[in-house]
């Protein structure tokens, strides 16, 4: 059975997986300088304008972000306990949660957009008819559309990884307790819930610090 | 395979293990992948060229009299957008790299073969984002997209431009994590990290800068395309924003880019001279450590671009001061090459000949980067041709001429076949002459004002201009050289052998070329640089 998962170069499965994790690593350090770059930025403005900074804060939709928020870090939790089901050969419980993980990010992306749909028709992108007169407002919702927009690119991305786990895996549940492809779909979808977990404060939270 | 009586025959090596169009572009083998991208950066080397040959006539007199103004800001930025991205930042990790490290640490290849393909056809991408924005037009704000430039008033093809550069900026990436990956993952029993050879260790340590410089870019490339096309205020002064901010964003990862090109010309450099003055490279461990401070402290550095640009004097002094903090492992590495020389048997083949050239150039490129690093000096030569002919020390001087020692050196092991001596020899030293003829004037009309990018100037700088011409066609000729003798040999050279030249290293005991499991028999592990028993320590033991 193992030898149907091992690939050259390696002639060792294990060595295999531990190399598929850490390549995997390495690559989520890259993605965090990705957004590294977006973060000097926002730290840098909110230095200059942190009036405009909290008066923008206050304007983006609370109930969404929340939400959104809670639903990215359940499904964060149903890929982990997919993992675990999986290498204790519950291929179907690994199956049906990475299924329901699908759905969970999947109706993540469906509320962004309604909430980008509210966004648009308060004015808050910016632009002649920005809806915030404040100086800063602007440049705060540049990085919000930024920010959240590469997020969603991201979301899209490991939807698609976790989607790729559910096709091959659909008529053999065991495929996901020996292929290093779940962990390392795995990784990654953490890393979005991660980068989310730093987003949510910085855009929905710091504005409604002060009342 | 289909009869068993007779004995086993040697495997297929790689050049020949298939031979349809197919197997080239759907291959995993690191060594054919390293060849697709040795075609790849060759063409685009051209199209840099083709470019910078247009800029070069157009300064032979100082008045407009080729082509347009707008003309020539586009020839030099498609040759900086292209040289930089698309020859240099590959150049020698994307096909030696690629070629060698699995063959260097004994491993079948990289760890993750498949993203090593993935990797060229994100260079393939970039590069047709690239072609697109030359028939579009071209884009005219320089190699380095400079805000507000960039995102309100040039009219040309910018985001075509960026994406070609953000999408080749992935390609790189994945090259960083597989070499990473693999360098941990894939050595062979009995090669530790300090037996690596110092071309290993300089693709790890360029693969670091790669996986933690590049994104940076990607995203900052991405707030240019959302300035210029969404028109999100980032960078634009008149909406709060602060153009400075681009400027930090952009060097830090173009300062460590230099990096890039430049640690793995270092790694070639001391496999090249340990070999052909037959001696253990002196302080092999004090190399390792420099390459890898190299790689460290030129994160921090690149404020020194920005010390006219505004930013705090505070900043420009610890920024200056790191930048010298730099030439400490760097000059380590340039006394240990000249150390090992001391009591060697030194042969002046062409690929040393190269080796030296590359000394010679870094060390001059190194020395006047201190110049610039001393913030009153860079003051006064600021965007002048002192910084075209420094940074092209560096960039062509040392990363190029490395580049074709390492053709040269492991031309035999990639085609089986050994180049015409003499013919390379003479190439060797063209492109020498050719290069200080080209970039030894700059460094004196830069100094005397002559500002770069600008395509008419006072007449005084003319003789330099027609020197600096001249040399390029010096250059050009010695660039074409190898094409032709190279080519050449591939089809008519002598075999070359395992190991023409008694070099020490795990990929001289592979076939020539080697086979798509590169090794036949496991290969055999020594300590680093074996060329002659140490002294006073029972050879094999050390280490």
């Amino acid at each position: 059975m193992s030898d149907v998962f091992l690939r050259p170069p390696f002639d060792n499965l294990a060595r295999q997986h531990r190399a598929v994790a850490f390549g995997m690593w390495l690559f989520l350090v890259s993605e965090v300088l990705l957004f590294s770059g977006l973060f000097a930025g926002y730290g840098l403005y909110r230095g200059i304008y942190p009036a405009g900074f909290l008066a923008a804060g206050r304007e983006t939709d609370i109930v969404y972000g929340t939400v959104n928020t809670a639903i990215l870090m359940t499904s964060s939790f149903t890929i982990a306990v997919a993992g675990r089901a999986a290498r204790a050969d519950l291929g179907r419980m690994a199956w049906w949660l990475l299924v329901l993980t699908f759905l969970l990010g999947f109706s993540f992306l469906i509320l962004k957009g309604f909430e980008y749909r509210e966004d648009i028709a308060r004015h808050l992108l910016p632009g002649s008819d920005f809806a915030l007169s404040q100086s800063g407002a602007q440049i705060f919702f540049s990085y919000y559309w930024i920010m959240t927009g590469v997020h969603a690119v991201h979301v899209t991305c490991g939807l698609i990884a976790v989607l790729r786990l559910i096709i091959v895996s659909r008529k053999n549940f065991a495929w996901l307790s020996g292929s290093a492809s779940e962990d390392a779909t795995a990784l990654y979808w953490h890393l979005v819930d991660v980068i989310w977990i730093v987003l949510y404060p910085i855009l929905y939270l710091v504005g409604r610090a002060h009342g | 395979m289909s009869d068993t009586t007779f004995q086993p025959q040697a495997p297929l090596d790689y050049l020949h293990d298939g031979s349809t169009l197919r197997s080239w572009l759907f291959t995993t083998d690191h060594k054919r992948i390293a060849i697709l991208f040795a075609i790849s950066i060759t063409l685009f080397f051209f199209i840099g060229a083709v470019a910078i040959s247009v800029v070069r006539l157009e300064l032979l007199t100082p008045a407009a009299d080729l082509v347009s103004d707008d003309t020539y800001n586009k020839m030099f930025t498609i040759h900086g957008i292209v040289m930089v991205w698309f020859f240099l930042i590959p150049s020698i990790p994307a096909t030696f790299g690629n070629f060698l490290l699995p063959l260097m640490i004994g491993a079948k290849d990289l760890a993750f073969p498949r993203i090593n393909l993935l990797s060229w056809y994100l260079y393939v991408g970039g590069a047709a984002f690239t072609v697109l924005t030359l028939i579009l037009g071209g884009v005219d704000t320089g190699w380095t997209f400079y805000t507000p430039y960039s995102t309100m008033f040039s009219n040309s093809s910018v985001l075509t431009a960026a994406m070609g550069v953000f999408v080749v900026g992935f390609s790189s990436v994945l090259t960083g994590v597989n070499f990473i990956a693999t360098t941990h993952m894939l050595r062979a029993p009995g090669m530790t990290w300090f037996r690596l050879p110092l071309f290993v260790w300089a693709m790890y340590a360029t693969s670091m800068v790669m996986i933690l410089a590049t994104p940076v870019l990607a995203m900052t490339l991405l707030l240019i395309v959302a300035e210029r096309w969404f028109d999100l205020p980032i960078f634009d002064a008149s909406r709060g924003g602060d153009p400075l901010l681009f400027q930090h964003l952009f060097w830090f990862y173009s300062h460590p880019a230099v990096y890039i090109m430049v640690l793995p010309a270092m790694g070639v450099a001391s496999e090249i001279i340990a070999c052909f003055a037959q001696r253990r490279l002196f302080g092999y461990s004090f190399m390792v450590y420099a390459l890898v401070a190299i790689a460290v402290i030129g994160f921090f550095v690149w404020g020194h671009h920005m010390f006219v640009s505004g930013q705090s004097p505070y900043a420009n002094i610890v920024f200056s001061f790191l930048s010298f903090m730099v030439a400490v492992p760097s000059a380590i590495k340039v006394f240990n090459w000249t150390a090992t020389l001391y009591r060697g048997s030194i042969s002046f083949d062409a690929p040393m000949l190269y080796a030296f050239g590359f000394l010679g150039l870094f060390t001059i490129g190194g020395l006047t980067g201190l110049f610039l690093a001393t913030v009153p000096i860079d003051i006064h030569v600021t965007d002048t041709y002192f910084v075209v002919a420094h940074f092209h020390y560096i960039m062509v001087g040392a990363s190029v001429t490395a580049f074709f020692g390492a053709l040269h050196f492991w031309w035999p092991k990639i085609t089986g076949k050994l180049y015409p001596e003499l013919w390379a020899r003479a190439a060797a030293i063209t492109m020498f002459i050719g290069f200080n003829l080209t970039f030894f004037p700059q460094f004196v009309m830069g100094y005397l004002g002559m500002p770069r990018r600008y395509h008419v100037y006072p007449p005084e700088f003319q003789v330099y201009h027609v020197l600096s011409t001249a040399g390029a066609a010096v250059l050009g000729v010695a660039y074409f050289m190898p094409l032709f003798y190279l080519v050449w040999s591939f089809r008519h050279g002598r075999e070359a052998g395992i190991n023409p030249w008694r070099a020490k290293g795990l990929e001289w005991q592979a076939p020539s070329p080697p086979p798509h499991e590169n090794f036949i028999t496991p290969p055999v592990i020594e300590p680093p640089y074996d060329y002659h028993p140490k002294d006073l320590v029972v050879s094999g033991d050390t280490l």
